[in-house]
């Protein structure tokens, strides 16, 4: 494990949270804290006493975008060379819950981080936004993708192209966050959610996110058939023997993630 | 700093003064600017604990300066750029604001008065919706908050007359909290921002808050939203100081948070 420079980390309860650590420069995402958010997330998808992972910032902000000083001088060559965006695939593999909670300002890269999460939940008054056209670029990290994938092509474009900043009442209603709650209580609530996620049954966790994510990128018939497997899978496990032994024996199950 | 309005904090409450008594105080693009920062910069400050409004000179505000309206006038950006900003500041400022009404409030001086918490009117003052009478639409949050406050058809009475609204008819309809006769007016209303600011502002900007949600939610979510304001305010010190002063059977000592 690397050195935590730009990040915060601990694990309570099942739950493991990575806080985004830049305080001053309200929490630019520069590559050296994507690394770290990378590897703190691998480390804990292969760690047991980590059910769900949780990703924040601070009270005042999630994070106002990527850090432009460091990205101002590339160009297309040495991009490409650097490969940065490897990593945000990387994110994408990993096969526990993640869940993004969000006060104030969830901007371009940041917001790209918060759409790599399972779920997003957001304070009242936080705004999201892709404020990436206004220095002449665009997202590169997934942001034209996932957010076409929640709102639609439409909606999205409109979004991308003012770089207007979206409010989260209207990232709620559009699919693009799961819950807005009080400003105040944002971390508290996601950490009762993260727990609650974090008692069901590890494997069927692991199966659904699987499965759903397929739904997003394959055809329902071969979705389908995707599921249907991790279904059969299931009956391998000692979970889905004690879950049923519980529900027929009428108690709560004890579930070993086996 | 402010060249429209006056700024000054005192005894935890922040008074913004509109400041153009010869032009009864009408809105240039500068005095829209200028209230919408000192509405930010009194929310910034901790020591603020309860905001007023009010106007020198013998009127509240006149509403928007027409002098400054021509032909090719685009409203709607002004709207947008000078009055819309200002509405949702008073919305989102949680601290309870308070309009004190010394004289006509027309327009959107009238829009002004409404989007804010509290209206003390002076005996002489007088609301006038005075858009219709230039041929205009109520704006400004106008449309908002009248008919929340006298309901529907009471708000397109008064929005379609534009008649003029004594203090003792908007005391009558709901648009006054109180009158206050003109002798003890500054008295008065130093004394209702007095009290308010020693109360606890930060259950109050949550009751501001959940109040403004009511609006638009089923009951569902409002049981939701009051678990989580009451969770907030249930952590304040305030809330401590409260249990304890009613335990020890003396006066709370509010701080505000």
């Amino acid at each position: 494990m690397v050195n935590k420079e730009t990040i915060k980390t601990w694990a309570e309860d099942g739950v493991g949270v990575i806080q985004l650590n830049r305080p001053k420069v309200l929490n630019a995402l520069n590559r050296r804290m994507v690394t770290e958010i990378l590897l703190t997330l691998e480390e804990w998808d292969k760690d047991d006493s980590v059910a769900v992972i949780v990703v924040t910032g601070n009270y005042k902000v999630f994070a106002a975008g990527a850090d432009i000083d460091e990205m101002a001088g590339d160009d297309s060559i040495s991009l490409e060379l650097l490969n940065q965006f490897a990593e945000w695939d990387r994110i994408a593999w990993v096969k526990k819950p993640i869940i993004a909670a969000i006060n104030g300002y969830c901007l371009g890269g940041a917001f790209e981080l918060a759409l790599s999460c399972d779920l997003i939940v957001a304070a009242e008054d936080a705004q999201f936004g892709f404020p990436e056209i206004n220095l002449g670029v665009m997202p590169g990290a997934g942001g034209t993708v996932r957010l076409t994938k929640l709102m639609g092509r439409a909606k999205a474009l409109e979004w991308l192209w003012t770089g207007e900043y979206m409010s989260a009442k209207t990232a709620l209603e559009n699919g693009v966050v799961n819950r807005t709650v009080a400003r105040e209580l944002v971390f508290e609530e996601t950490m009762k959610l993260a727990r609650k996620i974090a008692k069901q049954a590890p494997l069927s966790l692991r199966m659904i996110k699987e499965s759903v994510n397929k739904s997003v990128d394959h055809s329902t018939y071969e979705a389908m058939q995707f599921e249907r497997k991790n279904f059969y899978m299931l009956f391998s496990s000692e979970d889905q023997k004690e879950g049923m032994n519980a529900f027929i024996e009428k108690r709560k199950p004890n579930f070993k993630g086996k | 700093m402010y060249e429209t309005i006056q700024y000054e904090m005192k005894n935890n409450v922040a008074w913004i003064r509109l400041n153009r008594p010869e032009k009864f105080n009408a809105f240039t693009e500068q005095m829209n600017l200028e209230i919408t920062k000192a509405l930010k910069e009194a929310d910034r400050d901790t020591e603020v604990r309860c905001l007023v409004i009010t106007g020198n000179g013998r009127a509240f505000s006149s509403g928007e300066d027409l002098a400054g309206v021509k032909q090719d006038t685009d409203h709607a950006e002004i709207l947008r750029k000078r009055y819309n900003p200002m509405v949702q500041k008073l919305a989102s400022v949680e601290k309870p604001i308070i309009a004190a009404v010394n004289g006509v409030a027309a327009g959107a001086g009238m829009s002004l008065a409404l989007a804010c918490d509290f209206r003390l009117l002076s005996e002489k003052a007088n609301f006038i919706e005075a858009f219709i009478n230039v041929g205009l639409v109520p704006d400004s949050g106008n449309l908002f908050y009248l008919p929340r406050l006298v309901g529907h058809a009471k708000a397109l009475e008064l929005a379609v007359m534009g008649e003029k609204v004594s203090a003792e008819e908007a005391k009558e309809v709901g648009l006054a909290t109180k009158v206050i006769p003109l002798d003890q007016w500054e008295e008065e209303v130093s004394a209702f921002a007095e009290n308010l600011a020693k109360k606890p502002t930060k259950a109050i900007g949550l009751i501001k808050r959940y109040l403004q949600k009511s609006w638009e939610s089923d009951l569902d979510e409002m049981l939701e939203n009051e678990a989580y304001a009451q969770r907030t305010a249930g952590q304040t010190k305030d809330h401590a100081e409260g249990v304890q002063a009613f335990l020890e059977k003396r006066k709370p000592e509010f701080k505000g948070s």
